[in-house]
């Protein structure tokens, strides 16, 4: 096995494009755990940790550019006022040692359809920033998971950064573990409002073979919430939109769950995140 | 491979590491730092928790060049030689420590806990410590030696206080 410690962005690309046997490695608490367990052998691992550029954030215009290498630790300190629903999810992320290291590239990079990261993304209309030696490509979040665990991500390409508009609206994000700490999720959702155009955005993890939104949800609320009058939510409203979230899954019967409680589990997730959210709207 | 880091201030160089191997295993096996304990290996226990440039995390998820000349510090490493760190101090005082083996582990993340916030709240020090799984204890112990480690702490007076705070006034 080689281990490379590229310096630049560029570096790693090249590497990545020469050495299709290599593992990227960024916050390792995906790698290191199949490593140590001996459930992968790859022929490099591909250190992304010293690429400064991975590691910062700006605003440009009206987008934030997170760079693949954030922890979670630094999304909730530096980003948690402009990413409230991204912030939520990071805090619900293992334990604080696996937030300081763990990022959201890394998450993204696992693809697992239980990634906390996920459904505040799809929420927000996130896009994620690709790279390689062939250039560079932005993917919408909802088109960048393609099975469980698995992406659009080619073999030559790593995963630059998170293109995402601050929030412009409450955003909410849920989650049913056994514990409050060091969970996989049962199941998940997010929430993102959005009044300036009258929209609602919404992000299910756990509860499908990848993350994905519930579009009629989201365009039955959009269609029901009273933007006018900011009046109080009306609890069928709530209850409906709970229903059409559930409907948006596809969830299995595991370990973790029934897919029947996982169903049930989100339409109760998805009430109270949408009576939440407009009551954070409605002030 | 050779990885050299800086590990409790001093320069430490390991030989014949593997390159799939943890940061852990470099500092227990081939350094004799065995404070950091291994009990899981996949960042759930939290006992083999280090500081990496100032930063908690679980060794066994740091891959060992991604340590390479970077600054480790480790549970051997808080306070000098035959001396104990306060936080140390409290969790022997309260009682706090029973077989041991996630001692290292919660007096590290608590030392990084009361640089960061020196008076925790209770739900604070749970958000904490909610990496560091204990086997023995039910955990009252190790609240009490947080408690105490911060009114140490931030009362110089009171080095000598006992786990009730008696004797520091
Ligand atoms: C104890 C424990 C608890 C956890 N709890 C949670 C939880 O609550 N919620 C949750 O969502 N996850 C959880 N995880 C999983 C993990 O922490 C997250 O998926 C994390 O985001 C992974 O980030 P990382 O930087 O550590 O990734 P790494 O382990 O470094 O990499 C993960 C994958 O992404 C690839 N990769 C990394 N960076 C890039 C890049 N820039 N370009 C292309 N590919 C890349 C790697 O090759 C690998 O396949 C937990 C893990 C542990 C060990
Ligand atoms: S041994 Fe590293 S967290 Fe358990
Ligand atoms: S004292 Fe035994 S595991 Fe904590």
């Amino acid at each position: 096995m080689d281990f490379l410690t590229p310096p630049t962005w560029a570096d790693a690309l090249a590497i990545r494009a020469e050495r299709p046997d290599a593992v990227p490695i960024a916050g390792g608490t995906d790698v290191m755990v199949e490593l140590n367990f001996h459930r992968r052998r790859p022929g490099v691992l591909l250190d992304l940790t010293r690429i400064g550029d991975l590691t910062t954030w700006s605003l440009d215009g009206e987008l934030l550019r997170i760079g693949a290498g954030v922890s979670y630790t630094r999304i909730i300190e530096e980003l948690g006022d402009r990413l409230p629903g991204l912030a939520m999810a990071a805090r619900t992320v293992g334990s604080p040692q696996i937030r300081n290291r763990g990022t959201l590239g890394g998450n993204l990079g696992s693809a697992s359809p239980a990634g906390d990261g996920h459904p505040p993304l799809l929420a927000a209309d996130a896009h994620v920033e690709l790279a390689s030696v062939r250039g560079t490509r932005l993917v919408p979040v909802d088109g960048f998971f393609t099975g469980p665990k698995r992406s659009v991500l080619a073999p030559d390409e790593l995963i630059a950064a998170v293109w995402v508009r601050p929030a412009d609206g409450p955003e909410q994000f849920s989650k049913i573990g056994t514990r409050n700490a060091m969970v996989i999720a049962v199941s998940s959702f997010s929430l993102a409002l959005h009044p300036g155009r009258r929209a609602v955005g919404t992000g299910i993890g756990s509860a499908a073979p990848t993350p994905r939104r519930a579009t009629d949800a989201e365009l039955y609320a959009a269609g029901e919430l009273p933007w006018d009058t900011l009046a109080a939510l009306e609890p069928g409203v709530a209850r409906r939109f709970g229903e059409l979230v559930a409907e948006a899954a596809s969830p299995i019967d595991d370990v973790r769950g029934t897919a029947a409680y996982r169903r049930h589990a989100l339409a109760v997730l998805a009430r109270r995140t949408l009576t939440w959210a407009w009551r954070d709207l409605c002030g | 491979m050779r990885v050299t880091c800086t590990v409790n201030g001093t320069s430490r160089t390991a030989d014949d590491v593997w390159e799939g191997e943890s940061l852990l295993y470099v500092l227990r096996e081939r350094l004799g730092l065995p404070g950091s304990k291994n009990a899981c290996e996949q960042g759930e226990c939290g006992s083999c928790t280090v500081y990496l440039d100032g930063t908690a995390v679980c060794a066994c998820l740091v891959a060992a060049g991604q340590a390479a000349g970077r600054d480790v510090r480790t549970v051997e490493g808080l306070a000098p030689e035959g001396d104990l760190d306060p936080v140390q101090r409290a969790f022997l005082q309260a009682g706090a420590v029973q077989c041991g083996f996630c001692t290292p582990g919660l007096i590290v993340s608590v030392h990084d806990l009361l640089a960061r916030v020196p008076r925790p709240t209770d739900p604070q020090i749970r958000e904490a410590l909610a990496g560091n799984l204990c086997r023995c204890t039910g955990y009252e112990k190790i609240m009490d030696a947080v408690r105490l480690a911060a009114a140490t702490a931030s009362e110089p007076g009171a080095a000598a206080a006992g786990p009730d705070g008696a004797g520091s006034r």
